[in-house]
């Protein structure tokens, strides 16, 4: 290791100021009142009025039918992130797990076959995956917000990498100790795959999280709005002669970038518990 | 505790390569066999195919009277020492021991006591808690070992269980597995590629080449009366000296020099002649009837090997460190401790000079010549 010079943490500031630096912004306009910011713009100072403008996102309820508030958007946005990463990781893993340890017909086709959609955007399939949807009445249901968009190439690759780097040993001593295939997944690849889960659970999470597209067409009823509608939904106004919210859209979007934060430190834990612990 | 039979067993692997053929070994029940031959002989398979982690291509294992080829490798009752050791990393090393009973339902103070009795005989008790990441190499080939005490089978089975450990620990694990087997008395099938290992542990040695079986027999056995050419050169270090010579009656042409053998060979002219490098003498000028030029001596503190040429064949004579070098010199060999072999085939030739066990090899006198 080199001493640590000064002009690394030049770089380092530099790097913190140019991450950090908007979310300060966006986070101190909130504070201020709608006028004020349509006013003078974007501001660095302590508008004050932290309290109310926050308060009033989380639970005035709002849109059309009056209904929703930003608590219930945080809640459908927390349930599709969530949903979206448990289901993509116990799809991909159970996915990979036959394509590694089961030798069936035309299994490596499968495995190219789902490694080719890696290729192809959800935005592709959207058109066809919402006619579907529709014709099982799954609009405005959580389960038609999710199970559309779990199918994952790139976790199950990421999870058939890993599998195939687990020594075969493994598994035959496993299969000596008496652990048929459904012990053998739990008992041993599971829990040998937690770094794997909490990365992929973290970017899963994320990318759920930040879903725009699919939630707008599916869900019409605004008890399944997720927060990035939400927030979208606040600026809409703008075609009236009123003034947008714009400090309740900036509350929004730091409060819709504290549950990935806060997933990220959770899990970055494990994350990196699990690489300094492995022997591999 | 069984018997372990294995009959006429082929490997043939998908893409033609016949990895075993047509083996036969009987085991006796608490004997411990040691599959022993170069890397790639087919040991690791044949052992795989007793485990039931390899299908048998040809031929019938039976344990314990029952034939297993269509059997899980669960119920074999066998258990099995990998050379990697392959404990579970996540677990600790009580549930690494655990895992197989538990999986077979035995009850949880069963469990217990049984752990606590495989962690007591392998010194393994101050570290039941811990993973095995945080054990040393002989600690974890321990645990290993102990996966397969707590289970009580009837056969373990050794894959080079000891070839990642550095040579000191080699040596007193070798000695830890000789004991243990002793004590719990279980049939054992153990592969190695390191020809010591398998003499200081084998009751019986099978010696391995190609997939076939060169020779099976106790390892003084072995080492005396090697059956081919092959085992003459594997089983003994260093290896046996194999140089061609000529029979005529009952002399022996060897490069320059004839020894009379005192008694005939059951064959005649050109032969492959045996001579183990330390059944060779030393002597000064031409006390001896091999004439040897000394090329170049490897000291190995104990003895000394000294290497050189007797005509145009290269040959090792394995001497005490004490004796001096003299130059010119000599080698000479008792005619009973030659070993002939067929030159086309590599078959042993038995004769009736030789000598005939380990008795009478005691007996013969030092430095004939
Ligand atoms: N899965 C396999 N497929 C094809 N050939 C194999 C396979 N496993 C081993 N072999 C071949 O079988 C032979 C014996 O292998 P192995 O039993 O592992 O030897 P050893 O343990 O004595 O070193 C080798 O030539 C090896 O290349
Ligand atoms: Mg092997």
């Amino acid at each position: 290791m080199t001493r640590i010079r000064l002009f690394d943490h030049l770089v380092l500031m530099l790097g913190v100021f140019i991450m950090v630096a908007p979310v300060v912004v966006a986070f101190m306009t909130s504070t201020h009142e709608a006028a004020d910011i349509h006013r003078n713009g974007l501001s660095l100072t302590w508008g004050g009025h932290f309290t109310e403008t926050y308060d009033t996102v989380l639970t005035r309820k709002g849109g059309f039918t009056g209904e929703i508030t930003g608590a219930r958007m945080i809640w459908n946005s927390l349930i599709l992130g969530i949903g979206f990463a448990a289901g993509k990781i116990v799809l991909s893993m159970l996915a990979a797990y036959a394509i590694v340890y089961f030798r069936f017909r035309l299994g490596t086709l499968f495995f190219w076959m789902i490694f080719t959609t890696l290729l192809l955007p959800l935005e592709v399939r959207i058109v066809p995956s919402y006619e579907v949807m529709n014709k099982l009445s799954l609009t405005n249901t959580y389960t038609g917000l999710i199970v559309p968009l779990l199918a994952s190439a790139t976790g199950t690759f990421f999870f058939r990498q890993f599998f195939k780097s687990v020594p075969e040993e493994l598994l035959e001593a496993a299969r000596i100790d008496g652990a048929g295939p459904f012990k053998f997944f739990i008992d041993v690849l599971v829990p040998l795959s937690r770094t794997m889960i909490a990365a992929i659970f973290i970017i899963m999470f994320v990318y759920g999280w930040n879903q725009y597209l699919w939630p707008t067409l599916m869900t019409t009823d605004e008890r399944f709005f997720t927060l990035v509608r939400g927030i979208k939904q606040i600026l809409l106004v703008w075609v009236g002669s009123n003034i947008p919210d714009y400090n309740e859209a900036f509350a929004l979007a730091i409060l819709a970038m504290l549950p990935p934060v806060m997933i990220v430190l959770i899990f970055q834990r494990w994350f990196i518990k699990g690489l300094t612990e492995s022997d591999k | 505790m069984a018997s372990i039979g294995i009959r006429d067993v082929s490997k043939i692997y998908n893409g033609g390569v016949t990895a075993v053929s047509s083996v036969n070994i009987d085991i006796a029940d608490g004997e411990f066999i040691v599959l022993v031959g170069p890397s790639g002989c087919g040991k690791s398979t044949l052992l795989r195919m007793v485990a039931g982690l390899e299908t048998i291509s040809e031929g019938q294992v039976t344990i314990g009277g029952r034939t297993v080829n269509d059997v899980d490798p669960a119920d074999r009752d066998i258990a099995m020492v990998f050379q990697n050791y392959a404990l579970y990393p996540h677990m600790t090393v009580y549930e690494n021991l655990a895992y197989g009973l538990k999986n077979r339902g035995t009850p949880r103070s069963e469990i217990d006591a049984r752990v606590a009795e495989a962690a007591r005989m392998l010194e393994l008790q101050p570290y039941l808690e811990r993973k095995p990441r945080a054990l040393s190499g002989g600690q974890r080939q321990r645990v290993a070992m102990g996966r397969a005490i707590v289970r009580k089978p009837s056969a373990f089975l050794f894959d080079e269980p000891l070839s990642n450990l550095d040579a000191k620990l080699r040596v007193s694990m070798r000695g830890e597995i000789k004991r243990l087997q002793r004590r719990v008395g279980t049939t054992s099938i153990y592969v190695t590629h390191d020809q010591l290992e398998a003499m200081t542990l084998a009751d019986r040695l099978v010696v391995l080449s190609g997939g076939r079986i060169e020779q099976i027999g106790r390892p003084l056995d072995v080492y005396h009366r090697p059956a081919t050419t092959f085992v003459a050169s594997f089983i003994g270090s260093p290896a046996m000296n194999l140089v061609s010579g000529e029979l005529h009656g009952s002399k022996l042409a060897l490069g320059p020099a004839l020894i009379d053998l005192g008694a005939t060979v059951p064959t005649q002219g050109a032969v492959t002649v045996g001579l183990r490098a330390e059944d060779l003498r030393l002597h000064e000028g031409a006390g001896g009837s091999l004439p040897f030029r000394i090329d170049y001596v490897e000291e190995l503190g104990s003895q000394r090997l000294v290497h050189g040429m007797v005509g145009d064949q290269a040959m090792v004579a394995a001497l005490s460190s004490e004796i001096p070098l003299p130059e010119p010199a000599s080698l000479s060999i008792a005619p009973s401790r030659l070993h002939f072999f067929d030159t086309a085939s590599g078959q042993r030739i038995d004769w009736s000079g030789e000598a005939a066990g380990q008795g009478a090899l005691a007996a013969v006198p030092e430095a004939v010549a």
